[in-house]
């Protein structure tokens, strides 16, 4: 039997363009590649991705695996899940990545089971045990207050999705070097039982939540509904956009579109401004990788404060509305001053 | 015809205070609130509904793996107006994770061919994974469709709308098949009082390993591929400047709160 080598990612493609996600699962997989002194190859399904298989290279594969054919452009689970497990059959990859994107999650486990291997969903961390050469697999646990670390100590390959926007993709380097390898489809494997009929596009889906360059979030320590919508004013000064805490959600003061954390949206903002939020692992599932977190609470020892940048331990009853009154005070200003000048 | 429906479900804590078994990183669950998980509420009403338009033809099963207490769940399905219930309980079945619940349903979905559909909730809220569902229907070659929001069973087809990122995508696929529902689904209906004394007075089948004919190697912890091999608490290494605004005043916090955003980080 061979001995299963290599790290692999499975990029997404929308529409023949490569996904931004397949980036972010380079940074992933690149990590544990150089821990491994192995190759990182990404696998495309999908149309028209051959051409554009240099960006990948560029982000840190070794090796690009393009399964294209006209039949591909879209994700179905059947022809994805025969050729991706044909194609892992063959070459026995170690670790198997993907996004924990609805693509990812539907795939994953199907592949998973027919391969006979073990998979963790929604991981926020990934590194190698370097002492059995394997995947360490992090993710929040039942309950939210612990992170359980997993490892498929037999089974190959070891698969986990990681969540969308965990990790920033690598700086793209235009002179890597890498193969792009155009593997034959086998025709055979493209049946779906499942058709598909249409799409129908839904641009407010589209979420500006995970896009923004500042978030202004708020829990359950807003106390009110309308102390909650002030944060709509507050963002819309400072030209960001409103998350939430599940509770925040729960309590009908956001929609869960708002909601940030494991079972809401991952976000990576510049700024996150945590009002209110108690920092709950299932929260920073979805916040971490923000480059700076500016936390209030009136709870000094609230665990937010501990992957905070700047925290003020501040009552929000009061400071909230003398921060709504000086951003009012200075853009009647700064109207006034346009007027003026 | 009579069409036949399974519905998957699985019994969850009603508290966030779970505990892990920090050996072997499984759930400990003695001892506390359980009910049906909240997802799977949205399957057993779709299988309800198709059931309220063909009441002599539908026959709808519940089916769950878990510990003894699961049957309560079970009987809340079956107050909602599910016909059958079956729990697949055993000490073999404890500290399964994706892979392994997932055969063990399969073999218990063997016992009930053929059937028509079979629905799941998109994932249970304590572990949240969402693999089960799609596992089940690898492993039991049935077609797929995940994140369902709307439903229509019409002549040996099911059309589905799947919540995808960016839109709606619109499938259809012959029977049988599985699907994993969202909770925009539906509204779950309440059990009226009439549901809750039928579930009371239905049997519900306890099935073990044998009963399902399961490979042994392949349950619980043994037939894992997956280990928890550490619980931690976490501790995060951002240096936090705290800013107290009752010692400094909330005019200062503010002042300091400005200049920290004005900074590039
Ligand atoms: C499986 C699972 C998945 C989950 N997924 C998510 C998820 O995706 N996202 C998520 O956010 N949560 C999620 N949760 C819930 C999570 O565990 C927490 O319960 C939740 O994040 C807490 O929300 P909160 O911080 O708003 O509320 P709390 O934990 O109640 O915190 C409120 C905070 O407000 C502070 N406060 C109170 N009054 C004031 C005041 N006057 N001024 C200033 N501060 C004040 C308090 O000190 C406290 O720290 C999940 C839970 C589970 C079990």
């Amino acid at each position: 039997m061979t001995v299963a080598r290599g790290v692999w990612v499975l990029g997404e493609q929308r529409n023949g363009r490569i996904h931004p996600v397949s980036y972010e699962l380079l940074a992933w997989g690149r990590a544990l590649a150089d821990d491994l002194h192995v190759y990182l190859e990404c696998v495309m399904v999908g149309t028209g991705i051959t051409a554009a298989a240099k960006s990948l290279i560029a982000h840190g594969a070794d090796r690009v695996r393009c399964l294209e054919h006209s039949e591909l452009l879209t994700f179905r689970v059947d022809p994805y899940a025969r050729i991706v497990e044909s194609l892992v059959r063959e070459h026995q990859p170690e670790i198997l990545l993907a996004a924990a994107t609805t693509m990812g999650r539907t795939l994953m486990p199907v592949l998973a089971a027919h391969l006979h291997t073990g998979l963790t969903a929604d991981c926020t961390g990934l590194s190698i045990d370097p002492n059995e050469r394997l995947l360490l697999q992090t993710r929040p646990a039942i309950g939210g207050n612990v992170l359980a670390t997993i490892k498929t100590p037999e089974h190959r390959p070891q698969m986990a999705t990681v969540h969308p926007k965990a990790r920033r993709p690598l700086a793209a380097d235009p002179s890597r070097v890498g193969e792009i390898v155009v593997e034959t489809i086998d025709e055979s494997l493209l049946g779906s039982r499942v058709l598909r009929l249409g799409f129908e596009e839904d641009l407010t889906m589209a979420s500006s939540l995970q896009d923004a360059e500042l978030i202004v979030a708020g829990g359950r320590g807003l106390r009110t509904a309308k102390r909650f919508s002030d944060l709509f004013e507050i963002a819309a000064h400072l030209g960001g956009v409103v998350g939430a805490s599940r509770c925040a959600v729960d309590l009908g003061w956001a929609s869960h579109a708002h909601q940030v954390g494991l079972s809401g949206k991952s976000v990576s903002p510049t700024t996150y401004i945590a009002l209110g939020i108690s920092g709950s692992p299932n929260h920073l599932a979805g916040m971490s990788s923000a480059e700076r977190v500016i936390a209030i609470n009136s709870d000094a020892d609230a665990p937010i404060f501990q992957v905070a940048d700047v925290g003020l331990v501040a009552d929000l009853a009061d400071l909230l509305p003398r921060w709504l009154d000086r951003l009012r005070a200075r853009k009647r200003r700064d109207g006034q001053g346009g007027l003026g000048g | 015809m009579l069409a036949r429906i399974v519905v998957l479900i699985k019994q969850v804590p009603t508290t966030e205070s779970v505990r892990l078994n920090e050996e072997t990183g499984t759930m400990i669950r003695t001892g506390m609130d359980s009910a049906i998980n909240p997802l799977d509420l949205h399957a057993v009403e779709q299988a309800v509904r198709i059931k309220d338009n063909a009441p002599d033809t539908t026959h709808i099963t519940v089916l769950s793996m878990g510990p003894s207490q699961a049957r309560s769940a079970i009987r809340e399905a079956l107050a909602m107006g599910c016909d059958e219930g079956i729990l697949l309980s055993g000490r073999e079945f404890a500290g399964a994770d994706t892979w392994a619940t997932a055969y063990t349903l399969v073999q218990g979905l063997r016992g009930l061919f053929p059937f028509d559909l079979v629905l799941c909730g998109e994932r249970a809220t304590d572990g949240e994974t969402g693999q089960v569902g799609p596992m089940v229907a690898a492993l039991c070659g049935l077609p797929l469709i995940t994140y369902v929001n709307r439903l229509t069973w019409d002549e040996g087809t099911i059309t589905a709308c799947r919540a995808i990122e960016g839109g709606t995508e619109i499938v259809s696929c012959p029977l049988p098949v599985l699907a994993c529902v969202l909770r925009e689904l539906n509204e779950p209906r309440l059990p009226t009082l009439a549901g809750k004394v039928r579930a009371h007075e239905l049997d519900i089948t306890v099935l073990d390993g044998e009963g399902i004919g399961a490979d042994k190697s392949l349950l619980g912890l043994a037939g894992s591929p997956t280990r928890v091999v550490k619980v931690i608490y976490p501790s995060f290494q951002r240096n936090t400047q705290l800013f107290l605004a009752n010692d400094e005043g909330m005019e200062a916090a503010l002042d300091h709160l400005e200049t920290s955003l004005r900074r590039a980080p």
